[in-house]
């Protein structure tokens, strides 16, 4: 029991209940059923893409470039939607994963085959990507009325009373979770991300993880840009500007380290769901957004101080502790 | 994080031989990072020369420093934190929240000649945080810094809500966009001048050495009596003094405080630096570098807004930029390590 209680999954789940309960006493209207429907369906998108961008941030690396290669994703199928309205909302779909792959694929080719470091080269992309999405659509929206309409539709629409946004993500994590914990794939983004030369001589092909890592982070960027175009029945520029930065604080906060190695899928989930529950909370409670962004900040900031403190190594100090102070050596940029 | 494998063995290893500096040669020479970046600036400006007819104008050319002078102000310091294995994500938060701190200080009735110091201080402010956290919590920069940029950026939305302020005195819009001699800009000049004292500080001092020597292994910095932690503190708030530096001369110059000032930035500015050939990994680049990509950068937007094409294409030309520079050595010299 008290192993479990130390569990950071767990501290982080029952900090998410507390913060619901809360809220839930100033606000009663925050815990009946169809707001927490709400929250949830809310939160899918967050937490799909916090569960790739765990995967990448397992092997040391960071995907910058999630929010634009989603919002390029997006425009594209919006815009193939709007052209060809007859194409079945499937082949729409598909190609918007397979748009996001691409994408994701030549971050990872630049990172895993020519070896060069994830953040630099997510952060050319990201503007590229970005760029691109201008380029598409001539700066012009693809708004509702533009959109088929069982396109717009298909996201928010229920099986057995609950949205498909819901079902989808629970599926990802379902499939995150298989790739994570039981897959040889996964188990190799983990031996790269702890020690990349052992699992250099071990023998697994840290480039071609690398690139299929960054290809499966696309592909999930590609698909979250069909769900949020959908979702939102608007398509522009600027979708999602800056999300990338709200998914890396999501792994962050769920305890997945920075530094590589360590996260668990669990951990990726309660952190998009506890960001999502204190955004849906803030204006319940009549906070003013101008406050939110505030907000996030201290909570990230106040999130990573616990999971230092709990992360410190557990041993025996044989040295006089003057020597042994640098241990930390900063930032894996 | 391959660095320390591929080390060349030297064939005579006494552990007493101090290599001399190796003698000048051309061959080596243009191989440098700055070098090409050089070549590419000659380049980028002589084919602006060539295809736009009012490209050479001097009275253009000389307002087009405007476009990056406050971006590059950052880029310096943030040149340092990344040879110094460091980064910061939040400079456009404290950008931003320096430029309301203005803004707020002046709809109060502060005299004008404190507004500087103001944003200098609130600058250095949030740049302490971001530094204690690092050196204090023993956190990573990067997280620390996406944390408090929502903060910083939050906070100065607070304060703001949906007004703007304006109005601001004379003497910052002489700063943010007047001319020495009527002619070149003060923003240009004050950044040759920063340049200057960042370039003779990290290439002629024991205090830039012991940078990079932190950049090349923090440990081994800190085992041979650097005070590394105090020097990742100093950058820091150096950097977000810089950031206040650079709040005070935009305002100054766009007259006012907008809920979106300086959106986006820190990602530029990083660019700025990465281009300049400073390594991610830390301890290599030169200041010399950066600001010949920021000339370059510079170059390439004012050449593309003469042409009247649209900012946004510029963000795919920086990432191609950017992209193309760091694969295109690795891809003409080979892979060499086999994985």
């Amino acid at each position: 029991m008290k192993a479990l209680l130390k569990m950071r999954e767990v501290q982080l789940a029952l900090c998410t209940v507390a913060l619901i309960i809360l809220v839930g006493t100033r606000a009663p209207v925050f815990v009946t059923g169809s707001s927490l429907a709400n929250l949830l369906t809310d939160s899918t998108l967050l937490i799909m893409l916090a569960l790739t961008q765990m995967l990448v941030i397992v092997t040391r690396g960071v995907d910058l470039s999630v929010a634009s290669s989603l919002a390029l994703a997006g425009m594209m199928s919006a815009l193939l939607a709007s052209r060809f309205p007859e194409l079945p909302l499937p082949l729409v779909m598909l190609a918007a994963v397979a748009i996001g792959l691409l994408l994701g694929l030549i971050n990872g080719y630049l990172i895993g085959y020519l070896d060069l470091a994830p953040i630099v080269v997510t952060l050319g992309t990201m503007s590229v990507y970005r760029g691109l999405v201008f380029v598409l659509s001539g700066g012009a929206w693809v708004s509702s009325h533009q959109m088929p309409a069982d396109f717009i539709a298909f996201p928010l629409a229920r099986l057995f009373g609950v949205t498909h946004l819901v079902w989808i993500s629970a599926l990802t994590v379902l499939a995150a979770w298989y790739v994570a914990k039981h897959s040889r794939f996964g188990r190799d983004l983990y031996a790269i991300g702890n020690e990349p030369f052992s699992a250099r001589y071990v023998g697994i092909p840290i480039a071609s993880r690398l690139m299929w890592t960054y290809g499966l982070s696309g592909a999930m960027a590609g698909l979250c840009g069909y769900l949020w175009v959908a979702r939102y029945a608007v398509a522009y520029t600027e979708i999602a500007y800056g999300f990338e930065f709200t998914v890396i604080a999501a792994c962050v906060i769920g305890g997945i380290s920075i530094a590589g190695g360590s996260g668990s899928v669990a951990g990726a989930v309660l952190g998009g769901l506890f960001l999502a529950v204190i955004g849906n909370a803030l204006p319940v409670v009549k906070v003013s957004p101008f406050w939110q962004s505030a907000l996030t900040g201290v909570v990230i900031l106040t999130a990573v101080l616990i999971n230092a403190r709990g992360g410190r190594p557990i041993g025996r100090q044989i040295l006089p502790l003057h020597l042994n102070k640098s241990n930390a050596t900063g930032s894996a940029a | 994080m391959s660095n320390s494998a591929d080390a060349p063995e030297k064939a005579s290893s006494s552990r007493y031989i101090i290599a001399d500096r190796p003698g000048f040669r051309l061959g080596t020479l243009l191989g440098r990072w700055e070098s090409l970046l050089a070549l590419l600036l000659v380049a980028a400006f002589a084919a602006n020369a060539i295809m736009l007819p009012h490209f050479l104008d001097l009275y253009n050319l000389a307002d087009g420093t405007f476009n990056f002078s406050e971006k590059a102000l950052i880029a310096l310091p943030m040149a340092l934190l990344i040879i110094c294995r460091e980064i910061d994500i939040s400079v456009s938060g404290i950008l931003a929240l320096s430029s309301v701190a203005i803004g707020l200080a002046h709809a109060n009735g502060v005299a004008p000649e404190l507004l500087l110091p103001i944003a200098l201080a609130t600058g250095t402010a949030c740049g302490w945080l971001n530094g204690i956290m690092v050196t204090h919590f023993r956190l990573p920069s990067i997280v620390v810094t996406i944390g408090t940029v929502s903060l910083f950026r939050g906070l100065a939305s607070v304060v703001l809500g949906d007004k703007a302020f304006t109005g601001y005195p004379q003497v910052m819009a002489d700063w943010g966009q007047g001319y020495f001699f009527g002619f070149i800009p003060r923003e240009f000049i004050i950044l040759l001048a920063f340049a200057g004292l960042f370039a003779f500080v990290l290439h002629a001092t024991t205090w830039g050495r012991r940078i990079y020597a932190i950049g090349n292994n923090p440990v081994a910095a800190r085992f041979s009596g650097i005070a590394v932690d105090r020097y990742r503190l100093v950058l820091f708030m150096l950097t977000g003094a810089m950031a206040g530096l650079a709040a005070y001369l935009l305002t100054g110059r766009i007259g006012s405080t907008r809920p979106n000032i300086a959106m986006g930035w820190e990602l530029e500015v990083i660019t700025m630096v990465i281009l300049g050939g400073v390594s991610i990994a830390g301890g290599a680049g030169t200041i010399g570098g950066v600001m010949l990509a920021v000339l370059t950068l510079g170059t390439v937007t004012y050449g593309l807004s003469l042409a009247n094409i649209p900012g946004i294409y510029m963000t795919i030309v920086v990432g191609i930029l950017l992209l193309a520079t760091i694969a295109l050595p690795r891809l003409l010299r080979g892979r060499r390590t086999a994985k």
